[in-house]
């Protein structure tokens, strides 16, 4: 369980976010929203330990978080540069397995059979840059995958993707979250994505010194398709609601 | 972006007086100017590779394109041409100072490669001048590029390092490095190890610099990476800084090592060598024999383009298919 417990963040003295309380329970996928600027990244990084909250306290699993957690995995937008482009497919996603010690063989054998699970074979000897960028974002996320990670973070992973693209790995988040269970905060600035995808969306205000303004479950059935999910009313409902809560939240 | 390569790619002059520098540029300017003389052939003759900007992946694939445009007989054909033309001038001038280039040819052949086939075609004469001359080089560059690389990388990845240390980085590749030579002949005597001493200690500062410089900018986001990963510090150096430190780390090795060639010869000129290629100039000049002086500088020359270009080839093995795709 991930717990927030009025967090705030600034850069000098400009605040950041201020005061952000959240609980998210043991595999669900939430999404957050906000405008551009409104520190969501920050709010992520600081999750993940990279900047530590200048107030209020976070805990994994009752832990408060000091450091990068155990068993965090993040995926950023910039595939791009977040993959070693120097190392093959195959090391860039083997790279987290070192530290468990495993054999060299064992680590690429680990890493096929994942890239193999996010729709990628045959590319493992390849480098990042010879593939397309819904590729390459596949490679980050069978990187985070690969250490079984229990808490998943994710600033905006399909941003820069063209529609088809993001709407293929949409689904395919879906089904690892599924079959997986891990724990998501999945944080993006496109309404529509943010209630198909996830499990509960949280809106943050407009910056300097974000909140939470709503807090919404999405309860549409588990199973979503890109056609049929987006068309229901429920869909539709919840999408409007979001928006407006992005457009006038405070 | 294509407005920063134009700048970066432009002569080391252009940018040096240029007003309102990027920060692309100035570090170009300080890859290519270690000391403020011209840094030789070596870089001259590829200008165009010593662009270390952060956007080295890119710039990298683009002007492959741009240099396939000229096909390899074209690309040769001025140096064809100069070299014909030289040869006509020198003969209908008949100057025993200026020898055309073809009796400069053979005389080099004459002097140092008609050997026997099991010394490689070597003469005694070659043994005895280049081979000396190579491995004083050779030590000297190996030690400059071995203390430069790991001194730059420890230097640059630290901000209070860098710090500390830039003023001392910076006075110490401005002085001139023949200026040092007198130093070391009088804290070594003459010999070899005051010629690899001031060698090294020539070649050092570019390949620190540059080390340095390129160690300093890691992509932040993959930093951050590399926290998420947990990878441990040697993981990150390996996997990390290092590779992404390559492509400045080369810029400063092919200006170390045509310092090296420069400060090579420069030693060699001093009184109290005994061999060598610039001992063998000297001596020609003292004997006034100008063909074996113009055969040296021919040898020179070769060396120098032969060693940038194997240097090159490492680079293009190292920096792999990965960064130029």
């Amino acid at each position: 369980m991930l717990r927030l417990d009025s967090v705030r963040q600034r850069y000098g003295d400009h605040p950041v976010l201020d005061g952000i309380s959240l609980t998210v329970p043991d595999g669900q996928l939430l999404c957050v929203v906000g405008p551009s600027g409104c520190g969501k990244s920050t709010l992520l990084r600081t999750i993940a330990g990279l900047l530590p909250a200048h107030e209020g306290t976070i805990t994994v699993d009752g832990t408060p978080v000091t450091g990068v957690p155990e068993r965090l995995a993040v995926v950023f937008q910039e595939y791009g540069r977040s993959l070693l482009p120097w190392l093959t497919v195959r090391d860039n996603v083997a790279l987290p397995l070192r530290r468990r010690g495993l054999r060299r063989a064992a680590r690429h054998a680990e890493a096929e059979a994942i890239l193999e699970r996010v729709g990628l074979s045959g590319v493992a000897r390849r480098h990042p840059r010879q593939l397309s960028g819904g590729m390459q974002q596949r490679v980050a996320i069978a990187r985070a995958l690969v250490c079984r990670p229990s808490l998943l973070l994710m600033d905006e992973p399909f941003g820069s993707l063209d529609a088809r693209t993001r709407e293929d790995l949409e689904d395919l988040l879906l089904e690892v979250h599924r079959a997986d269970g891990t724990t998501i905060v999945f944080v993006t600035h496109d309404i529509d994505e943010s209630v198909y995808v996830g499990d509960r969306v949280v809106v943050l205000s407009h910056g300097p010194g974000s909140r939470v303004v709503r807090d919404l479950a999405v309860d549409l059935p588990g199973e979503r398709d890109q056609i049929g999910t987006r068309g229901l009313p429920g869909f539709v409902a919840l999408r409007t609601e979001v928006g407006r809560a992005v457009r006038h939240g405070e | 972006m294509t407005a920063d390569r134009r700048r970066a790619h432009r002569t080391p002059e252009g940018s040096r007086t240029h007003m309102s520098r990027t920060p692309d540029e100035s570090r170009t300017g300080q890859a290519r100017t270690p000391d403020g003389s011209r840094p030789g052939k070596a870089l001259a003759s590829d200008g165009s590779r010593t662009c270390p900007a952060p956007a080295v992946q890119n710039s990298r694939s683009r002007s492959r394109p741009a240099r396939a445009a000229v096909p390899l007989l074209l690309r040769w054909s001025v140096l064809l041409a100069a070299v014909v033309g030289w040869e006509a001038a020198a003969r209908a001038h008949g100057s025993v100072y200026f020898p055309p280039p073809l009796r400069i040819a053979r005389h080099a052949h004459g002097l140092w490669f008609s050997g026997p086939l099991g010394h490689l075609f070597l003469t005694r004469a070659a043994v005895d001048t280049i081979l000396p001359s190579l491995g004083r080089m050779a030590a000297g560059f190996v030690l400059a590029a071995v203390a430069g690389i790991a001194l730059g990388i420890a230097v640059g990845r630290s901000r209070r390092a860098y710090a500390l240390c830039n003023p001392v980085l910076q006075f110490a590749r401005a002085v001139p490095p023949p200026a040092l030579v007198p130093v070391f002949v009088v804290v070594l005597d003459f010999g070899t190890p005051m010629q690899v001493a001031s060698i090294a200690f020539s070649a050092l500062w570019p390949v620190l610099v540059n080390s340095a410089e390129g160690a300093r900018a890691t992509d932040p986001l993959r930093l951050e990476v590399a926290a998420v990963l947990r990878l441990t510090g040697p993981e990150r150096l390996w996997f990390l800084v290092l590779p992404s430190a390559l492509p400045r780390i080369f810029a400063g090795l092919r200006l170390s090592l045509s310092l090296s060639l420069i400060l090579m010869v420069f030693s060699e000129l001093l009184p109290g060598t005994a061999d060598g290629i610039g001992f063998t100039l000297t001596d020609a000049q003292t004997r006034s024999d100008l063909l074996t002086v113009w055969s040296a500088l021919m040898l020179l020359g070769v060396l120098g383009f032969l060693l940038n270009t194997g240097l090159l080839a490492v680079e293009r093995r190292l920096i792999g298919p990965g960064r130029s795709s």
